[in-house]
């Protein structure tokens, strides 16, 4: 049996820290969750599953849901793929080697939501610099934000270009932190630059790799600014993320009670898929 | 005799010159002069409010929020009072107030926001008292916002501003013989501004695509605000109203007020919507992704022939460096020539086509029924609106102050403050009094949950619009989900509301 004394209540302030972030808003947005709290009905009453019976019934929820997972896995690819090259280019040594490391890392330093206003001038179809520079290379002009394909690319392309910088750091810091000898072992077997690196560099990369593709991915799942200010969801529901509809639930139309069903459902989703992908992923990269 | 004349002479002279003396000036304030009423800068100025505090809750700067810190700074300097502004971004405003009204708090006093919402605050609001409601100001507040400022019978919204949607075009193009005879030999018809959407989406086609302002740059044919959750409902609603909005029906224009079965699928707004589908041949590029201020930049910056929302891309193409400045004008929305007869189930012919003026929603302010600065929360309201600050916050375009008095549709005004030409002042003022004598006018949705069925009806006209969707089948959509919406509501609560609105609508007040 454990023992109190006066060491235990050291843990006392980061535990009071951790109820009050996180265990009381979940238990609190839990039972909002089963009430009816919307713009006339305030507070908690008990409603049972009713908008949990709804929320399986509200197909745009479940179509967001899997734009959103084709959107988030589509860019945190194109992510890693760029930001492993990129942290490869900068891991020997180059000229400029720190200021060209810095500057990789200015996108993620900037505020997202303010990035995204700026990347909708640029890609404004008639009065951005996107559509001219196209036309200069002496292709028509592209509709960035007025198709649905192309408004989910457009904001693919924005995601890659915030976050790629993030990935680039967790990899080039997993790049430094590698071990010389097998490069020596592989260079006295007369390996090429290939070989080495998908028989050395990536297997050995494999647990940051992971590591670095799960928080990009958890991050990514709650992707909402930039469809918020590139898109508002459009054009029809094309770049409607779920993160993009809940708040359109709760904050915009004031059904709280719902959207606290929504938050959950697609909290205990993101747990379980990304759960399911970490295992994959590392069993995938063990097995290599 | 002649003594006692000097004696009063000097007496007047000295009264006069003492009373100059004790006459404050407040142009340093930026008005141009203070204009005597109940809430002017002397009457203001003779209040004490030391020791007290306001809080208020208005838009992020500068719509409504610059206008907002402006004068509760001058109300602190002349009452000696603390005034605490919090400026909101729009997404989020609803539910900072909302929230502290329904769980208790009396966070703040004076409240800045959507007319529209009136359908769900007005349970919170404190009643404009009497004294306030029978000022000179208030008096001449014109029919169309004391009507949008009302609840019921009660006032319970302060006017601070005037909205509706209109049409906005370009005169250099429309009054240019040159410009008629091209039109007239490559269509058949003559070149004038739109009566009806019909009109409106052939000349709008016909002008785009190619440079009709010589600028080296194509020129387009409309400008609309498309972009979905971005105040998009409300274009819509200005499309279809005309078609749906039938002046021998009563009873209902968004739902049957008896049924409250949503109308929303019916012919008239499906027509509507095939409209507004078929004008996006005639936006710029990326015109479907346009929000408000895309808009505004558009035919306030000359790529467009026409336009329609609010006053803001009329007084964006008014700026003194506009390209277009005094190059456009004003005019009614463009109406419908059959209009659906939902009692009939038939659709009728209306010559002269059936205009609906849309009232739409725009900036109000209110004061907070568990304030306990009542007195001074209105006084403040009051104060913003009084002569002197309208007449100057109606000069400063970024502001979003519109004409909401009937002095302020005096085209001299317009003129010789802001330097328009007569054209461009007349149809301005002329477009906007001239919705108050409509007899067909529509009003929002102002019930509880508007931003549902707001949210809905967005959502619904941006899949027909990216063509996920056909118009029938989108407003199909829209009428299922409002079904439930009022299911969820409650219908009685809902109808009860909505007979306010009809009640306007229908002229019943």
């Amino acid at each position: 049996m454990l023992k109190l004394n006066h060491k235990h209540f050291f843990l006392l302030p980061g535990l009071i820290v951790l109820v009050a972030i996180i265990i009381f808003p979940l238990l609190f947005t839990l039972r909002v969750s089963f009430s009816s709290w919307d713009v006339v009905k305030p507070g908690l009453d008990w409603i049972g599953g009713k908008n949990y019976v709804r929320l399986f019934e509200d197909m745009r929820f479940w179509e967001a849901l899997s734009r959103l997972s084709l959107m988030a896995v589509g860019s945190v690819l194109i992510q890693y793929i760029i930001g492993f090259g990129l942290a490869l280019l900068v891991w020997r040594d180059i000229i400029l080697k720190r200021f060209v490391r810095v500057l990789f890392l200015v996108p993620m330093m900037t505020t997202p939501v303010i990035m995204s206003v700026i990347w909708r001038t640029i890609l404004h179809e008639s009065l951005g610099p996107a559509n001219d520079i196209v036309q200069v290379l002496g292709f028509e002009p592209l509709n960035w934000l007025s198709t649905g394909g192309m408004a989910v690319l457009s904001v693919i392309l924005v995601e890659v270009w915030q976050w790629t910088p993030f990935m680039f750091l967790l990899l080039l810091a997993g790049l430094l932190s590698l071990p010389d000898e097998p490069y020596m072992a592989a260079a006295i077997d007369g390996a090429g630059a290939f070989r080495t690196f998908f028989s050395v560099t990536f297997p050995l990369m494999a647990p940051i790799s992971v590591g670095a593709l799960l928080i990009r991915l958890i991050e990514a799942s709650k992707l909402m600014e930039t469809v918020y200010v590139l898109t508002s969801g459009g054009p029809g529901t094309a770049t409607e993320t779920s993160s993009y509809y809940i708040y359109i639930r709760g904050l915009r139309d004031y059904q709280i009670g719902y959207a606290a069903s929504l938050s959950l459902t697609y909290l205990v989703i993101m747990i379980i898929s990304l759960t399911i992908i970490a295992k994959v992923l590392t069993y995938k990269m063990a097995r290599d | 005799m002649k003594r006692y004349f000097s004696l009063s002479v000097l007496i007047i002279f000295v009264v006069i010159g003492s009373i100059n003396v004790h006459a404050k000036d407040y142009t340093k304030y930026g008005i141009e002069k203070d204009i005597p009423g109940e809430c002017s800068y002397a009457a203001i100025d003779a209040k004490d409010y030391s020791g007290r505090t306001l809080n208020i809750i208005t838009h992020a700067v500068p719509v409504m929020g610059e206008p907002t810190a402006l004068h509760a700074k001058q109300f602190e300097e002349l009452t000696g009072a603390k005034v605490n502004v919090v400026h909101v971004p729009f997404g989020d405003l609803f539910q900072r107030i909302m929230i502290p009204f329904q769980t208790g708090q009396n966070a703040y006093d004076v409240l800045f926001y959507g007319s529209l919402w009136i359908g769900d605050f007005n349970q919170y609001l404190a009643p404009v008292p009497e004294k306030y409601r029978n000022t000179k100001s208030m008096q001449e507040v014109t029919k169309n916002y004391r009507d949008v400022a009302t609840w019921g019978d009660v006032m319970v919204q302060f006017p601070v501003d005037g909205d509706r949607h209109y049409l906005k075009y370009r005169t250099d193009v429309f009054d240019n013989p040159k410009m008629q005879e091209k039109y007239k030999k490559d269509t058949g018809k003559e070149l004038r501004v739109p009566t009806t959407w019909e009109e409106y989406n052939e000349v709008a086609l016909y002008f785009t695509g190619w440079d009709w302002d010589g600028d080296g740059e194509p020129n387009y044919g409309t400008a609309e605000v498309a972009k979905r959750d971005d105040l998009m409902f409300s274009a819509f609603i200005s499309r279809a109203a005309p078609y749906a909005k039938n002046p021998h029906v009563k009873g209902g224009f968004f739902f049957d007020l008896e049924t409250m079965e949503p109308l929303i699928n019916t012919p008239g707004w499906v027509r509507g919507l095939e409209l507004f589908v078929e004008a996006q041949k005639a936006f710029p590029p990326g015109g479907n992704n346009f929000g408000l201020g895309d808009e505004i930049f558009s035919f306030g910056g000359g790529q467009t022939l026409m336009s329609y929302s609010w006053d803001d891309a009329f007084i964006q193409a008014m700026q003194k460096d506009s390209p277009i400045r005094n190059k456009v004008a004003a005019a009614p929305l463009p109406g419908a020539a059959k209009v659906w007869n939902r009692k009939a189930g038939k659709w009728e012919e209306f010559d002269p086509p059936n205009r609906a003026p849309y009232i739409t929603w725009g900036w109000t302010s209110a004061v907070s029924k568990m304030s306990k600065n009542k007195d001074m929360a209105f006084d403040y309201l009051c104060f913003f609106s009084n002569q002197a600050n309208t007449l100057h916050d109606l000069q400063i375009g970024r502001f979003g102050v519109n004409p909401y008095r009937r002095t302020h549709f005096d085209p001299n005004f317009w003129i010789e403050k802001l330097g328009w030409d007569k054209n461009t002042a007349t149809t301005y003022v002329e477009t906007l009094s001239g919705m108050d004598d409509s007899k067909n006018r529509v009003f929002d949705l102002r019930v509880p949950g508007v931003g549902q069925f707001m949210s809905s009806l967005a959502a619904g006209v941006s899949k027909a619009l990216a063509g996920q969707e056909t118009p029938q089948k989108a407003l199909d959509g829209v009428a299922e989900e409002w079904r439930q919406t009022v299911d969820r509501i409650g219908k009685d609560r809902v109808r009860a509301a909505y007979a306010n609105v009809v009640a306007l609508e229908d002229n019943k007040k």
